[in-house]
């Protein structure tokens, strides 16, 4: 029996929620027996190459590639887990949230202190994601399964969830791995 | 005249003094109630409502609802567990509640109250307001952004500090807290010492320069679940 | 500071003898004079009570006829009632907003007219209205708002647009309005002759202890829509200890589609003074005080004078009816525009000159009230039934009404159906007999009881309406089965969200998420677990909210999705591909296409990342 998949991205995050995937250090030999992963920017396959079992998201929704991207791991994965402050609430990159977007963009490429832009334009190649309105949590966008919380969350809270996971029992964190920073 | 009651929490006999609210009567008989604008050195004030019990049957606010005798108080059931869960998810979609770039984080009591009810997200949708940071006080910042308008500060400046530095202005969903100066925070005689700060639950009135003074691990809930002094 | 700021502020002061719990008064009187109280103003005033400014911000902050901005001398407040809306409000307000060259919110650039918008007014019946400074315009249209719009930019003075007087005391020289009674039935209880002093001369032949047995006896319960039954209410007044207690009358009619108070104040307020000098009577008081909702400014005068009236004829005052220690008089409290002060702890907190927030119970009024004392508050109604109780008898009263429910109620009516207006019946009549009375044929959904009631459909027109099943403080909406119902639901939840006092967190954050979600089905964005999403969080709101605003804000959500159910399924789908159909996405992208110029490569995109089998 070919073992079960494993899909992550990191969308608008700081890919601190991946060096925690990576921080369960030598247990990544246990997972790999475990599970293959299948898209991922940890063996950087870039498109889904069959049904996951479990995709791992890392950051919210803040542009409309993100949303592509999340809208694919929705299709193609059994179970979909928001990883980290950000894909469950948007996180530091929410803190824009309130501000319009056309102010977000001129404090950034206009009128910032460090700003240099003789030529006062707004970045708008069309291979630049657009950004959404406001960044969303992955929960809002599309069903998510299971929420993991943490900036990152512990290497520990990920093993421990996917083990679970893996193995049918039911996930059940102790208080020490509930933790929002 | 008899100044002590017996009463029943989740089928537990306890004995409380005549006068005490049932939080209070609750703690002193080692029963966590988790509630936020409640606090032991404050007059009660009954807003956040997570203290919600059923007294009788009807539901009441733990923080404000005085010992009667003979009461069955429910507090622990499922339903009652869901209602606070529920609140306390409604006020981290109010506000802006970014633990991970505050201060606070480890040491609030509005975060500590999620972890214990085991919140990993909230049910409702985020609502993220524009609220206005009062910084111009030289010592103290008020970060209205994680206000949980419990009035703790309301209380303490008053009954506490003897200045009336802060209250309320709006309402509904506009209402937040105010200064005892249109300049700002820096117009009113608040201070850094002040009760009012000490008794701010999450990371809205803070000394200014302390910043995250604590290790990760070493803060108040990193290990000891709040409520568990009780 | 200007000088006319500081004679202002301290003349207001002065009238309210320094008084800090006078606040109400002074700032209203400052808004009327100033058109705003403004942080100059708050700190002066301040400093003339020696309270806190922030205190006195708290309150103006608070009240909707209160504002910390500069507003015109003339502040048109048009009425946006669901009922309104549905007689065309919309309507009349884009041809002010249109006619004076503002949006709604702003002042005209003269500085002169502000346009804003008001929950229900009390002029349900005769929807659009609008209020004009204190005056009440009724059955407004857009041609005529326009005209009024013009006269007001040349003349500036209100009181010129009142051309036809209504009828009865609405024409009364202190009162000239425009505004109707439309009273189509009258009772033997509220609206029955009755002559001044009949009611109490009996009261006062009797012990306080006799008033309340027979008050208890007539089994009458509170007309304000709670039905706490009159007579305990009044026994724990008058048991409670201490020696100055206060009799307090709701005339802070709130509810929406609810104008019978509007009417009783204008054509029966010696009887409700009446009544409450009996309670006074009863309970041991010696202060009365009667809590008039600011969109009723215009009976005041009315109201004072024939308060002034009673005290000649020495039924308010020292030793009235000639009984030596009987003492008491009333004075009148305005509010600001707070449908919660229709609360009565809210109530109590406003006339003690603080925001409208519901106090923490125990303990209740009757044990410490207004300033501590013990209180009794009741509604306009009820004071007019209690002296109708006396001058009649309780046996009397007893046996008019249903077996469950003694006496009459006066019922305002107001939507889709002939005759709108006010109607005093015995409780027990059905709901299908009211809709044949008002001439409503084509009823489709009925609100009983106002936005905190419960909107009912077809199969429960054989209720009746009594406290037992279908209780209601007087409101009645009538709405034809071609209304959208949740359009109905929505409006209530955007009134509740308005007039939430923002104290609890169920309350104030569960009426937001309510009105959220409402708007994604509405919006064609709701899928069917939207329904058991709105079920659970109208319960936790009822369950844990502080005060009745909050335990029945939900109401419209709830009581829609229990009778009207195949009116949200209707919109709901079931999502696809595991979305939220809520997220729409060309909204959330539009904002950066527009800066960009150019269309999100998104749209319709979907093999770019793989899709496996």
């Amino acid at each position: 029996m070919s073992k079960p998949k494993v899909a992550t991205t990191s969308m608008c995050g700081c890919f601190g929620c991946h060096m925690s995937i990576l921080d369960i250090d030598d247990r990544i030999l246990k997972l790999v027996e475990l599970i293959e992963f299948d898209k991922s920017p940890i063996n950087d396959i870039k498109s889904f190459t069959g049904r996951c079992a479990i995709g791992l998201l890392e950051g919210g929704v803040a542009n409309d590639e993100n949303y592509h991207v999340l809208k694919a791991f929705r299709e193609n994965c059994d179970i979909l887990i928001s990883v980290g402050e950000c894909a469950k609430n948007g996180g530091v990159p929410a803190l824009r949230n309130p501000i319009p977007l056309q102010e977000c963009l001129e404090e950034a490429y206009l009128r910032g202190p460090t700003v240099y832009n003789p030529l006062q334009v707004i970045p708008n190649d069309v291979e630049i994601p657009l950004l959404l309105d406001k960044v969303y949590p992955c929960h809002e966008v599309v069903k998510i399964d299971y929420h993991l919380a943490g900036c990152p969350p512990s290497a520990d809270t990920i093993w421990e969830t996917l083990v679970a996971l893996l193995s049918g029992k039911p996930v059940a964190l102790p208080y020490s791995l509930l933790k929002y920073d | 005249m008899t100044d002590s009651v017996k009463l029943k929490i989740d089928g537990k006999e306890i004995t409380a003094k005549a006068g005490q609210t049932i939080l209070q009567a609750a703690a002193m008989a080692g029963i966590y109630i988790p509630h936020l604008c409640a606090h032991r050195e404050l007059e009660p004030w009954g807003s956040c409502r997570v203290c919600t019990v059923k007294v009788n049957g009807r539901p009441q606010a733990a923080c404000t609802q005085p010992v009667a005798e003979g009461a069955v108080v429910e507090s622990e059931t499922p339903e009652l567990v869901n209602v606070r869960r529920a609140l306390v998810e409604m006020l981290f979609v109010e506000g802006n509640h970014v633990c991970p770039s505050c201060e606070k984080s480890g040491n609030c009591e509005l975060q500590a109250t999620a972890y214990r009810l085991g919140i990993a997200a909230p049910r409702f949708p985020y609502t993220f307001p524009k609220r206005e940071i009062d910084a111009s006080h030289p010592d103290i910042i008020l970060e209205r952004n994680r206000c949980i308008l419990c009035a703790r500060c309301v209380r303490a400046s008053t009954e506490v500090d003897g200045k009336h530095a802060f209250d309320f202005v709006g309402r509904g969903v506009h209402k937040r807290i105010a200064v005892n100066a249109e300049a700002g925070l820096a117009g009113t005689s608040a201070a850094a010492t002040d009760k009012a700060l000490s008794v701010c639950p999450v990371g809205c009135l803070m000394k200014k320069r302390v910043g995250f003074a604590v290790p990760v691990g070493q803060r108040q809930f990193d290990e000891k679940q709040i409520g568990s002094e009780i | 500071m200007s000088e006319a700021l500081s004679t202002v502020v301290k003349e207001a002061c002065t009238a309210a003898d320094r008084d800090p719990t006078r606040l109400m008064d002074i700032v209203n009187q400052v808004q009327r004079k100033l058109g705003q109280v403004s942080p100059t103003a708050m700190d002066l005033i301040a400093s003339e009570l020696g309270c806190q400014r922030v205190e006195v911000e708290s309150v103006v902050s608070f009240y909707a006829f209160l504002s910390a901005e500069p507003q015109g001398k003339i502040v048109i407040r048009v009425c946006n009632d669901v009922i309104d809306r549905l007689e065309g409000a919309d309507a009349v307000l884009d041809a002010f907003a249109d006619a004076l060259g503002i949006r709604v919110g702003e002042t005209t650039p003269d500085g002169r007219i502000t346009l804003m918008t008001t929950p229900c007014v009390g002029m349900s019946d005769q929807a659009p209205a609008a209020l004009i400074n204190s005056h009440v315009l009724v059955d407004l249209d857009p041609s005529k708002a326009r005209h009024i719009a013009l006269q007001l930019k040349a003349s500036g003075d209100p009181h010129r647009l009142v051309t036809k007087l209504g009828d009865g005391n609405n024409a009364h020289e202190l009162v000239q309005s425009m505004v109707h009674n439309n009273i189509h039935q009258t009772g033997p209880v509220v609206f029955a002759e009755f002559a001044m002093g009949s009611a109490l001369r009996k009261a006062l032949s009797m012990t306080p202890q006799e008033v309340i047995r027979d008050v208890k006896t007539s089994r009458i319960r509170g007309r304000g829509g709670a039905g706490f039954p009159t007579g305990m209410k009044w026994d724990f007044a008058r048991a409670a200890p201490g020696d100055r207690k206060v009799v307090i009358c709701n005339a802070d009619e709130g509810e929406p589609g609810t104008f019978k108070d509007r009417v009783i104040l204008t054509e029966r307020a010696s009887l409700m003074f009446e009544g409450m000098t009996i309670a006074g009577y009863a309970i041991g008081a010696d202060l009365g005080i009667l809590y008039l909702r600011a969109e009723y400014l215009y009976l005041r005068a009315l109201l004072e004078s024939i308060l002034d009236e009673r005290r000649a004829a020495g039924l308010l005052g020292k030793g009235i009816g000639g009984k030596a220690g009987f003492d008491f008089d009333i004075r009148i409290q305005m509010g600001g525009g707070a449908y919660v002060c229709g609360e009565e702890t809210a109530l109590i907190s406003s006339c003690e000159g603080k925001r409208g927030d519901p106090k923490n119970r125990p303990p209740f009024p009757a044990q410490k009230g207004y300033l501590g004392r013990p209180s009794v508050v009741n509604n306009v109604e009820t004071f007019c039934c209690v002296a109708r109780v006396l001058e009649q008898g309780a046996g009397w009263f007893a046996q008019l009404g249903s077996k469950g429910t003694s006496g009459t109620k006066v019922l305002s009516v107001s939507g889709d159906c002939k005759r709108p207006g006010v109607y005093e019946l015995e409780f027990g009549i059905t709901l299908a007999a009211l809709l044949k009375l008002v001439g409503a044929e084509d009823a489709g959904a009925v609100q009983v009881g106002g936005p905190s009631g419960q909107l009912v459909g077809p199969a429960s027109f054989e209720r009746t309406i009594c406290y037992d099943d279908l209780a209601t403080g007087g409101s009645i909406m009538v709405f034809n089965r071609s209304r959208d119902i949740l359009g109905i639901a929505r409006g209530f939840v955007e009134f509740f969200c308005e007039e939430s006092c923002g104290y609890c967190t169920p309350c104030r954050v569960g009426n937001e998420l309510l009105k959220e979600r409402l708007d994604t089905i509405i919006a064609g964005r709701g899928e069917p677990s939207d329904l058991a999403y709105l079920e659970e969080l109208g319960a936790i709101m009822k369950l844990a909210s502080r005060c009745g605003l909050g335990q029945t804000s939900a109401n419209p959500v709830l009581t829609t999705i229990k009778h009207f159910r195949p009116e949200y399924e209707a919109r709901l789908r079931a999502p696809q591909r595991g979305e939220q159909r809520r997220f729409d996405f060309n909204a959330a992208v539009a904002g950066a296409e527009r800066i960009a110029g150019h269309q999100s490569v998104q749209h319709g995109a979907h093999e770019e990342h793989g899709t496996a089998e």
